[in-house]
């Protein structure tokens, strides 16, 4: 049998985030809906890949996109499972706005007995005009393939 | 060869070597994802600066330093949960043409045949 998916609640956990990456990188949690979660990453100056432009790296837009779509599949499943990244595929489609903060949105489209489908925007203000486009797959671990 | 802030965030480091750079990630409280294991995104991060790094190399051992270039997109497979230790990362150009460069990298720990991600990246390349 499969394990019972545990409480989870999106906006207290990034509230109380442990020391570790996303902690570092400012991530603050925006809102959520039932399969779908929307996370923000400011524009720091230690986050920027271009020094040059002041345009943030594409890094931390990954883990951005990484986290959100990470929770909105917590959403889909009614709390947290553990789960791993398997793959993401993050299309950048025009540089973010200097000085602005980079919105990403996950959404958990599909979940079959082992694997959750996910895609997501990330943007700096316009929801139609995205920096980014993400589709990933997590892997469901701890149960029987 | 200088490193961006992001870079410094996640602590990398290039070590000494030929051909494109080998970029060493120290385990620390800025990398942890879940408890014991880096963060995913941490990881995405050090293949992307590899990537870039290895198109630099390139464009430079072709006389070509004044391009820009601007990432596409990148695939990133994750293989095996990063440990508690440092993880390295090279990249490899497949191809380097006049407009597009195609560029894949490899992150590891102990072994680099057991790599922990890898990914593959596009980048437009301009010269304006």
């Amino acid at each position: 049998m499969d394990p019972a998916p545990f409480p989870f609640d999106p906006a207290a956990f990034f509230a109380a985030l442990p020391a570790g990456h996303g902690r570092r990188l400012g991530v603050r949690y925006d809102s959520h809906g039932s399969d779908w979660c929307q996370l923000i990453l400011p524009w720091r100056e230690d986050l920027v890949g271009d020094p040059a432009r002041g345009v943030i790296a594409s890094g931390p837009i990954v883990a951005l996109l990484d986290m959100a779509t990470s929770v909105g599949v917590w959403m889909k499943r009614g709390g947290f499972l553990p789960h791993a990244t398997l793959d993401l595929r993050v299309d950048y489609l025009r540089p973010a706005t200097p000085g602005r903060e980079v919105v990403g949105r996950g959404e958990c489209y599909r979940v079959t007995r082992s694997v959750a489908f996910v895609r997501g925007i990330a943007h700096d203000g316009d929801p139609d005009d995205p920096v980014a486009h993400v589709a990933g797959t997590f892997m469901f671990t701890g149960v029987p393939a | 060869m200088t490193l961006p802030p992001y870079a410094d965030l996640l602590g990398i480091t290039p070590e000494p070597g030929d051909g494109a750079p080998v970029l060493a990630m120290p385990f620390g409280a800025d990398v942890i994802g879940r408890p014991g294991f880096v963060h995913g995104g941490a990881l995405a991060g050090l293949l992307e600066m590899a990537a870039i790094v290895a198109l630099k190399h390139a464009l430079e051992t072709e006389g070509r330093s004044d391009t820009r270039i601007k990432p596409i997109n990148v695939t990133v497979d994750f293989m095996r949960g990063g440990r508690e230790k440092v993880t390295r990362a090279q990249g490899h150009v497949s191809r380097l043409g006049t407009r597009i460069a195609n560029v894949e990298t490899i992150a590891w720990q102990d072994d680099r045949d057991r790599p922990v991600a890898a990914a593959r990246l596009n980048f437009l390349l301009a010269t304006d």
